[in-house]
């Protein structure tokens, strides 16, 4: 089967590449190995938190420089990376989600834990608000459900006190519920919210509201709105006093909402998703992917003029570490992994982790090399680069979709 | 030399499970009975457990629909519905129930129920037949029956067709499965259609038994391995002439490939790449310029395609979305991927009839959302529950190209000689 281009990874950076090349007419198709890292999503997306420790606020792109030289952002250059980034709010919002924020200046997002951490862009129910700003509310009711256990109202209690804002603390009930408690592991956000639709909505925003009285606004666990909106607006209607939602233990219902309603965009725009199955390895002819087999097509390979490869990092099984050895299990692309095991982490475990920078290296158009040479028609994106450490930048995100719509740039 | 990772692999690779409960986001069980504990707990969770103590078994893995939806999901690529069905053939403490020995048993209650068809088809559709069917065995009244042939499709084929097959130089062995030998024979005449005005031949299989996928769900684990058996012996011997087997269900497909080395633990590996769908055959001697499909020109329909939660698995729906696509007069239409709820025998039974059309809900409603003239699928079983739950009718994607072809000009275009 031939496309224009293939993209191998169905999360975040494969999505939105894949998008892209669809909407500018080429034939597309996403191979996917599983769900994806978006499961695990808070809500917010992040450009460039920090550096060097420190938080970064305003005109995060102006700070680049500060970057290592290997680092994805600087390969892509501060200019394009502004014409790229400028274009993710009316990709989320072409998928039917709403999102604030820009990109000359951070915000700020509540944690789960209670801390507040810089963000470039967030979901429009989730707590978020100028860094310049005190926490926009004095009284805040935390309220959890009852017997939900994924949601921690003391942690943001804490850090709430500390920024002087005043918190009332409450669980609340309604019958609907009380199904998921018969099997114990099963009081989950994204259980909930598969329930939570019409009445069951209108019975737990009756309940939230009575235990609202007196405060300014509510903050809840991210339990509405799995499949779209309607929940989470008719529950908003129903409560007297301003709701927000904080980001819950996995799987998370924005990060569920987000992947498919990525998917549906894609297919939507008449591309090929392909669930479920994994590419076991390419045949390459002059430096060129000619074609790709996978597990389920078996002996059917995909052919494609170009390749986008967004496998991830180690937690997306992007890289493979085993007792000796780091690669990348695909095409066995060149990494810039040095030395052997001991080499690989540090001790402190709050160090920066030398293997968290780990990943395939590229050329300034995110080509990668296979024995040195470089692969002309397949692009690598996203956390299976190499050069950054995502958790100590608070930069996931941002290098995610910016080197996704760098590589379907060169394409489209 | 072995690491220790490697040694550590069990077979459904359960102890790859990171706990994310991803699986339990995409299950269509979890989504309305909250008696079933949900894949993550059924499977890998609950396996820890097991093999501690078999005490720990829980009898509410029955609820389990063995989709796959949950394997499908999985970022880790645990076998999660593998790891649930083993466990309640190796754990499950009551034997199957007579309803569930003649729910499974497709290949006698078949042959029997083709002998007098026009009987048993008047009688299956009488309301105090359904309620004692309902109260003294638990099949559900509200479900309708498929109907039988009076016919058999092997009977038709050996009278009418088999001397002709004879005739074409290359051939396919065509795995036909009980649904196209007991109900529907003209499924197996259509396949036999569309090969042949491309120049192919059909053969059947030495000794055809049912692929045991129902027997696999009731737990009748003997009699499903000793059809098994029987039936990778035909299909070795096909093989080994050089003709490849083809089918048109998508379950019995995945059962033959998957379900036999995973969970009857019967080895296919030397003949599993030779088993496979017949759109995806089909799809193949197109694309390789092997084949040349001609269509009418006066076919016009709006058509869904519904993607079977097997063929999900098996992750083929896009060779058959790709041949009704090229189809001039075809308005194709895509469905969201759901489960329709019934999962072959399930959907029978009286305790999980409520649970089976509110898992399906979803895809009945967006089918008569959409204004089609009928809906698509390589699922038998999909078929009769979408079809009982939309009025609408439901069609093998080959049916809808045997209808479509003009078979006198693919007969031409394929040089296929009188």
């Amino acid at each position: 089967m031939r496309f224009d281009t293939i993209v191998i990874g169905g999360g975040l950076s494969g999505l939105v590449s894949a998008i892209e090349c669809a909407r500018a007419g080429q034939k597309t198709a996403v191979v996917s190995a599983g769900q994806s890292a978006l499961h695990f999503w808070s809500g917010s997306f992040e450009l460039l938190g920090n550096i060097d420790g420190r938080p970064v606020i305003d005109n995060p792109l102006g700070r680049l420089g500060e970057l290592s030289e290997d680092h994805p952002y600087r390969k892509i250059g501060e200019e394009k990376l502004r014409e790229l980034l400028g274009k993710v709010p009316g990709i989320i919002s072409d998928a039917g989600l709403k999102c604030t924020g820009t990109l000359d200046r951070n915000h700020m997002r509540l944690t789960p834990l209670g801390f507040l951490k810089p963000a470039w862009l967030t979901l429009g129910d989730y707590v978020s608000f100028a860094a310049d700003q005190p926490f926009p509310w004095k009284k805040v009711a935390l309220v959890n459900i009852y017997s939900y256990l994924d949601f921690y109202p003391r942690f943001l209690e804490y850090g709430l006190k500390k920024r002087g804002v005043e918190c009332s603390i409450s669980n609340v009930n309604i019958p609907q519920l009380d199904t998921l408690r018969k099997s114990t592991t099963e009081m989950r956000a994204t259980n909930m919210s598969r329930i939570l639709t019409d009445s069951a909505v209108d019975a737990l925003a009756a309940e939230v509201d009575k235990a609202a009285k007196g405060a300014d606004a509510v903050i809840m666990p991210a339990i509405l709105g799995i499949y779209s909106d309607a929940p989470v607006e008719r529950f908003r209607n129903r409560v007297s006093v301003p709701v927000w939602f904080v980001p819950t233990t996995p799987a998370s219902v924005p990060g569920v909402r987000c992947q498919l309603s990525l998917r549906d965009l894609f297919i939507r725009l008449g591309g090929e998703f392909l669930p479920g199955d994994t590419v076991k390895g390419g045949y390459f002819e002059k430096n060129r992917l000619r074609r790709i087999h996978t597990v389920n097509l078996g002996e059917m390979p995909l052919e494609a003029d170009n390749f986008i490869i967004s496998t991830g990092s180690f937690f997306g099984h992007g890289l493979i570490a085993d007792m000796e050895r780091i690669y990348e299990p695909v095409f066995g692309l060149d990494l810039n992994v040095t030395g052997g095991r001991t080499e690989w982490y540090r001790k402190d475990f709050y160090a920066s982790q030398p293997y968290m920078s780990y990943g395939v290296v590229t050329d300034s158009h995110l080509r990668p090399s296979r024995k040195g040479e470089t692969v002309e028609n397949l692009y690598a994106t996203g956390a299976l680069l190499a050069g950054f450490n995502a958790l100590k930048e608070g930069s996931g995100a941002g290098i995610t979709l910016a080197t996704a719509l760098h590589a379907a740039s060169s394409l489209t | 030399m072995m690491t220790l990772q490697q040694q550590n692999i069990s077979d459904n690779n359960f102890e790859s499970c990171i706990k994310c409960t991803i699986c339990t986001v995409y299950c269509p069980v979890t989504a309305v009975n909250p008696d079933y504990p949900g894949p993550k707990q059924a499977g890998p969770d609950g396996e820890r457990y097991r093999l501690k103590k078999p005490l720990y078994y829980d009898e509410a893995l029955k609820y389990c629909l063995n989709c796959k939806r949950c394997e499908v999901a999985c970022p880790n690529d645990v076998r999660i519905g593998d790891i649930i069905q083993s466990a309640r053939i190796k754990y499950g403490r009551h034997r199957p129930s007579l309803r569930d020995s003649i729910l499974a048993d497709t290949d006698t209650v078949g042959t029997m129920a083709s002998a007098f068809a026009p009987i048993v088809n008047f009688t299956l559709r009488l309301k105090p037949v359904k309620l004692l069917m309902d109260t003294f065995l638990g099949v559900d009244d509200h479900r309708t029956f498929p109907k039988y042939s009076s016919v058999k499709f092997e009977t038709w084929y050996n009278k009418h067709t088999a001397a002709e097959q004879e005739k074409f130089p290359k051939k396919v062995v065509y795995f036909h499965g009980c649904y196209v030998n007991y109900n529907y024979p003209k499924l197996g005449m259509d396949f036999i259609k569309v090969f042949n005005a491309i120049g192919i031949g059909v053969s059947l299989l030495d000794k055809e038994k049912c692929c045991g996928v129902a027997k696999i769900a009731n737990r009748c684990i003997k009699d499903a391995t000793r059809d098994a058996e029987i039936n990778l012996k035909s299909i070795r011997e096909a093989v080994g002439n050089g003709m490849d087997v083809l089918l048109t269900s998508s379950t019995c497909c995945f059962t033959i490939r998957d379900e036999y080395p995973h969970v009857l633990k019967l080895e296919n590996e030397d003949v599993r790449d030779h088993v496979s769908l017949a759109t995806r055959a089909l799809y193949r001697l197109v694309d390789e310029g092997k084949a040349k499909l001609v269509f009418r020109k006066d076919f016009r329909k709006r058509i869904a395609y519904h993607v079977p939660c097997h063929m999900e698995k098996l992750g083929w729906s896009i060779y058959s979305t790709t041949l009704l696509k090229m189809i001039p007069g075809l308005d194709f239409v895509r469905l969201d991927p759901h489960c329709c709820g019934i999962a072959g025998t399930y959907g029978f039974k009286k305790e999980y009839y409520n649970y089976s059309q509110a898992i399906g809900e979803p895809l009945f409603r967006q089918i008569l959302d959409s204004n089609l003239d009928s809906v698509a699928t390589d699922c038998e079983t999909c078929k009769w529950q979408i079809e009982m739950s939309t009025g609408l009718p439901v069609e093998n994607p080959i049916s809808i190209i045997a209808d479509a072809l003009d078979v006198e000009a693919t007969r031409k275009a394929n040089n296929v000689e009188d």
